[in-house]
């Protein structure tokens, strides 16, 4: 039988939903109603929230100070470099663990996962001491390698469970139909877990792009990338709120275009599987 | 060509055995059915002949020509999968032109051929629909146009309608024999139940647990199985098994009797018994008899007969028709 819901319920759960994205949204709001504020009215209290003097001052004077457009291209390419290489490598692995799994294969997974478990500032002194030997600090190459290998037992994850959804019996007609490993690759598991793929793709994007603990320690000017533009503006010194809400919004909003565009092919990935 | 031989083919996996090595030869054009319980080693055995699992041990020809190290691509053999495995991304026309395309035909032959496999399935109007647009039955027969179309030197059916319904089991088993008389191509067909195997199979392989217990035609098996375990697993309903001093007496550990070859009577008979169930199913009238003397009877009597649960009823075996097993349950000719 169906489930009943009536109007007051509907109603409630409707504002518990607005509730709730309000919430999660709100710090966002609150730091780009911030960024268009003088230095002054941002810690004025009560603050205004939509009543003041709306200004672009602070953007002129973060493009004025700082050069955003190399820390984008740098975040640009970090983050990008760092999840296609992540999934040239995680394709294959996952494939092997999800269509010819040994007998430790699940230990194998579990023991990538357990990778995660560590804080990173654990390895920070031998990582930071081998990027120094290598000359890798503060070079775009070096904070590539180190995402990729951050993020890759995530995309190895993701992948492996959207290709266990994909019956094997499928691969296996490819092959009586006289498709190689290549063409079994790219005309039958590619285009059934394009899904899968394009929200690895788009989730490590995004946590490589917001990634701080790393790009902050390895990186000084050549190399930073967003996350050290929006750091430089939270100076110790002096409170520069208004600013750093202007270099806050200016380094998420990409990203967040680009989530929003994405977000229905997000949404399909995350849950792919769980509905048939 | 289509002759497919197995000799001394063996399967292990682990510590397991599950093909012991074993001899099998399929003649060209034979419909070949591997029938037995589930984990017999039936879908191994022909997985094996696909090249989708490596043999162990022994060798396997195809077409007199060693096959045992090639891909499945290379073997020249189609198969059709219990779930069907057609490609969900691509239309009915795709999925039946996979093949060819992999076999880098031109688009016009690819197109012919296509149209050709469609028109002997019924398919042509379905061409630009995706698989999921499709009921089972349809499903099924884009899974075996994807198979006929590349002509190949033999066709493998791993239980293909197992996941139908009984109504629609029932035409596409027949349809899948005429396609084999229109094609005459070799067929090895995987299945787990008898009436299958005896409706459609030239050649029956009984399996269990990994043996070959017995190779012939359906009604060589049905009238001369070799042992208790063939004789039990062909023929339904069920052979009744009796032992003790009424085998005995006939020289058997146990003696087998098919439901159709015991009589029952009101009146007179050798064993008397009381009527458990009766399924009285207009053409035939099938009773559940426990008797005193041989145990519980399974009996088929042809069109309805007046009697109920509960009815006190003779039971008389056919003396010609008995089956009889030794100790180690081997028919005894």
């Amino acid at each position: 039988m169906a489930r009943r819901v009536t109007v007051t319920q509907k109603l409630g759960f409707t504002a518990l939903a607005w509730g709730v994205g309000m919430l999660l949204f709100f710090p966002i709001l609150w730091t780009v109603l911030t960024s268009f504020k003088t230095e002054a009215e941002a810690v004025a209290s009560p603050p205004s929230f939509l009543f003041f003097d709306w200004t672009l001052e602070n953007y002129t004077e973060v493009q004025h100070r700082s050069n955003y457009v190399r820390h984008f291209l740098n975040s640009v390419v970090i983050s990008l470099g760092s999840t296609v290489i992540g999934l040239i490598i995680a394709v294959p692995a996952a494939w092997a663990m999800a269509f010819q799994p040994a007998k430790r294969t699940k230990d194998l997974l579990m023991w990538m996962l357990s990778t995660k478990m560590m804080p990173p500032v654990g390895v920070l002194v031998p990582i930071y001491l081998i990027f120094r030997d290598l000359e890798l600090l503060d070079t775009r190459l070096g904070l590539t390698v180190v995402l990729t290998l951050i993020d890759l037992p995530i995309i190895v994850w993701m992948l492996y469970t959207y290709f266990k959804e994909i019956p094997g019996e499928i691969l296996e007609a490819a092959r009586m139909d006289g498709a190689g490993l290549w063409a079994e690759i790219v005309h039958v598991l590619t285009p059934m877990a394009v899904p899968g793929i394009a929200s690895t793709l788009l989730l490590n994007v995004i946590l490589a792009w917001n990634e701080a603990f790393w790009t902050l320690n390895l990186t000084a000017a050549k190399a930073a990338p967003l996350t050290a533009f929006i750091a430089s503006y939270s100076s110790p010194e002096g409170l520069f709120y208004a600013k750093l809400s202007a270099a806050s919004t200016m380094a998420i909003a990409p990203i967040l275009i680009l989530g929003w565009f994405s977000q229905k092919q997000l949404v399909r990935g995350l849950t792919f599987g769980a509905v048939k | 060509m289509g002759s497919i031989v197995l000799r001394q083919v063996e399967k292990v996996f682990g510590d397991v055995t599950v093909i012991p090595p074993i001899d099998l030869e399929i003649a060209d054009g034979e419909f070949a059915v591997f029938v037995g319980p589930s984990g017999c080693g039936k879908s191994t055995l022909l997985r094996l002949i696909a090249g989708l699992e490596d043999a162990t041990a022994g060798t396997i020809s195809i077409d007199g020509r060693d096959a045992t190290d090639l891909a499945p691509a290379k073997r020249g053999l189609s198969m059709v999968f219990q779930s069907y495995a057609l490609y969900p991304h691509m239309s009915v026309r795709s999925n039946i032109a996979f093949p060819l395309k992999m076999a880098g035909l031109a688009q016009a032959d690819i197109d012919a051929k296509v149209k050709a496999a469609a028109e002997t399935l019924n398919l042509g109007d379905y061409l630009d629909r995706k698989p999921k647009q499709l009921s089972g039955g349809q499903r099924q027969r884009v899974a075996i146009g994807r198979a006929i179309v590349r002509e190949p030197s033999a066709f493998l059916f791993d239980e293909p309608l197992s996941n139908l319904d009984a109504a629609l089991r029932v035409q596409m088993r027949l349809e899948i024999s005429q396609l084999h008389q229109k094609l005459k191509t070799t067929m090895v067909y995987v299945t787990h139940d008898q009436v299958e195997a005896m409706t459609m199979a030239d050649k029956i392989v009984v399996l269990n647990k990994g043996r070959i217990e017995q190779v012939g035609s359906p009604l060589e098996l049905y009238r001369r199985p070799a042992n208790r375990f063939v004789a039990g697993f062909i023929g339904s309903p069920k052979m009744n098994f009796v032992g003790g001093a009424i085998a005995a007496a006939h020289g058997a550990a146990t003696i087998g009797i098919r439901p159709e070859n015991l009589a029952v009577s009101r009146d007179a008979g050798d064993w008397l018994g009381t009527i458990v169930v009766a399924e009285h199913l207009g053409s035939d009238t099938f009773l559940h008899i426990a008797t005193d003397a041989a145990g519980t009877l399974t009996i088929r009597v042809s069109g309805e007969v007046p009697v109920h649960h509960g009815d006190r009823v003779f039971v008389t075996p056919d003396a010609s028709a008995l089956h009889r097993f030794d100790d180690k349950g081997i028919a005894i000719r």
